[in-house]
């Protein structure tokens, strides 16, 4: 009996947690005149008007595919610079160890609007404003430090005798790191991957600053019209529910390392 | 795990450290010089020495957006934590029921920011929303409810939304630590008769206090830089109610282009954060310490 009470109570914390992802969902099965003249709980007249506007209108559509190709260049720069530095972290003793840390972990707590006025300025002395490499490096400013944060934590859990032994086997440092030692910590690359892509997927501050229009995301796209006069709410929702796709897919393939993951590798 | 001693490790660390400077170091100087500058054009600048910063000090709009900064993160702190510890607890141990509430429960956390504040605006019009127009049709509100016209409203919405989109971040951390705790741990406790209060105040709370430490720490620096969200829901407003520090400190760098005032601002910003963050890396140091002797 008691079992089925906390079932019961999960079941209705699932079941808020949901409910204002339904009404995003209703809202964007409806046209903007249905939505403003008739309230209703489930879409009547279905139609996917809103969804063809965002795969026609490249306005739109063009949001989703900048966004994707800056998130896959920050996630693979950010494991590539990551991997050896979350080694060294984990394997030595060095000048500075301690610090060196500390000072990354100072940049995933930084206040992002803190750096919005120099980067705008830094990446305009680059030209590099509205290109989908400035959004990526300047997301490595958190994802960077929370890569090496992560792994560390996931390396720090192979024992050091598997090193001593290959170096004693005669692997170099490059073959054993490449062919010996990623793969044993797969699981930690694979959910570091997965955080890499998700802060900079979700993040809206830095990515709306850099762009104009080359290389504007779909979050920057969506600021800009919520703002303007004759709001489109089934498009926008629309556009929202789009937004969460992404998210959902690459979930399911972390999903039983995502506590470890968020615990920073430290469970 | 004893660590080797060798300082040509740095060549692994370099390409972190050059990267990050690149992001971190350099704009942070950049900064630095608008906070003591006053600057009139390019090449046309007087030093003004800690003029801006007395100026910030003493700003009225900056101590409320702090106090009120203040509050968010303690509010966050006290709602999220309990209810993750409790989410976590009822979740399912084994079967098909593990996979699917791990993924329902993340969903939030995979949304983009302002997303979330286009969600929950859809949600809570008076108009459109399912809870606006739910809560009015109810008749119990002296002033019909619209999270524009009150500050208590705004106030109401930005904390459902707030625990909405991160609570679950707390449920799957105490869930980590939970699943952590080996099966032998509970039999000892049913032999002895344990009562389930029991149970989790003397096996499985202390057994959370690692995931427990980074939940609170997380939670409380993220809402202490939080933008994104209530940009998007309420704008700062009504009024300058919900203005955090991220959001005033935006309004004043890029509205307004009060360069000195502004770069005052973030160094006075940064510095908070960075005592916070050092208090962070102490505890989650001492977490690590205390579960080796354990």
């Amino acid at each position: 009996m008691k079992i089925k009470k906390r079932s019961f109570a999960l079941l209705f914390y699932f079941f808020l947690l949901i409910i204002p992802i339904y009404w995003m969902l209703n809202m964007s099965l409806r046209s903007n005149a249905d939505i403003l003249s008739t309230f209703s709980l489930y879409p009547a007249n279905i139609t996917f008007k809103n969804y063809i506007k965002v795969f026609t209108d490249p306005t739109w559509y063009s949001g989703y595919i900048n966004a994707l190709i800056y998130v896959s260049m920050n996630t693979v720069m950010s494991l590539a610079f990551a991997l050896p530095a979350a080694y060294a972290f984990s394997r030595y003793k060095f000048l500075g160890d301690g610090q060196m840390f500390f000072w990354l972990l100072t940049n995933r707590m930084a206040p992002p609007a803190v750096f919005l006025l120099p980067y705008f300025q830094l990446y305009s002395t680059f030209n590099l404003i509205d290109t989908h490499i400035a959004v990526a490096l300047a997301h490595c400013l958190f994802n960077v430090p929370l890569a090496v944060w992560i792994l560390e934590g996931f390396m720090s859990g192979i024992p050091k005798e598997i090193d001593e032994t290959a170096f004693i086997d005669g692997y170099s440092f490059p073959r054993f790191f490449l062919t010996l030692f990623i793969p044993l910590i797969r699981a930690g690359v694979g959910v570091t991957a997965f955080f890499c892509f998700m802060f900079s997927w979700v993040e809206l501050l830095f990515a709306r600053t850099l762009t104009v229009t080359e290389a504007k995301p779909i979050v920057a796209t969506m600021t800009r019209t919520i703002s303007a006069t004759g709001l489109d709410w089934g498009l926008l929702a629309a556009n929202g529910v789009l937004t969460i796709v992404p998210g959902a897919l690459v979930i399911w393939f972390v999903r039983n390392h995502l506590a470890k993951g968020f615990a920073l590798g430290r469970v | 795990m004893e660590k080797w001693s060798d300082n040509r490790a740095w060549f692994l660390v370099l390409p972190v450290f050059v990267i990050v400077a690149f992001s971190a170091i350099i704009p942070l100087m950049t900064v630095v010089n608008y906070s003591i500058q006053d600057i009139f054009g390019p090449g046309n600048a007087v030093f003004v020495g800690t003029e801006w910063f007395e100026e910030m000090l003493t700003d009225q709009r900056l101590q409320d957006a702090l106090w009120r900064q203040f509050l968010f993160s303690g509010l966050v702190l006290l709602i999220e934590i309990p209810l993750g510890i409790l989410i976590a607890l009822a979740m399912p141990k084994k079967g098909w029921g593990v996979s699917a509430s791990l993924v329902t429960i993340a969903i939030p956390l995979l949304i983009p920011w302002n997303v979330i504040g286009t969600i929950w605006i859809i949600f809570t019009r008076p108009d459109i929303g399912l809870f606006g127009v739910g809560i009015n049709s109810l008749d119990l509100l002296e002033i019909p409810f619209d999270h524009t016209a009150r500050p208590s409203y705004a106030w109401i919405t930005l904390m459902a939304m707030e625990v909405w989109h991160w609570t679950p971040l707390v449920a799957l951390l105490c869930y980590a630590g939970l699943r952590a705790i080996p099966e032998a741990y509970y039999q000892a406790a049913k032999i002895d008769g344990a009562s389930s209060w029991a149970v989790f105040r003397y096996i499985q709370l202390p057994k959370m206090r690692g995931v427990l430490t980074i939940a609170v720490l997380l939670r409380w620096m993220d809402s202490f830089l939080i933008y994104a969200e209530p940009f998007a829901l309420t704008g700062g407003g009504p009024g300058n109610s919900t203005t955090f520090l991220s959001i005033y400190l935006v309004k004043l760098a890029t509205g307004q282009f009060d360069l000195g005032p502004a770069a005052a601002f973030s160094i006075i910003y940064f510095l908070i954060v960075l005592l916070f963050s050092f208090v962070f890396y102490q505890a989650l140091l001492h977490v690590g310490k205390g579960e080796k002797i354990a």
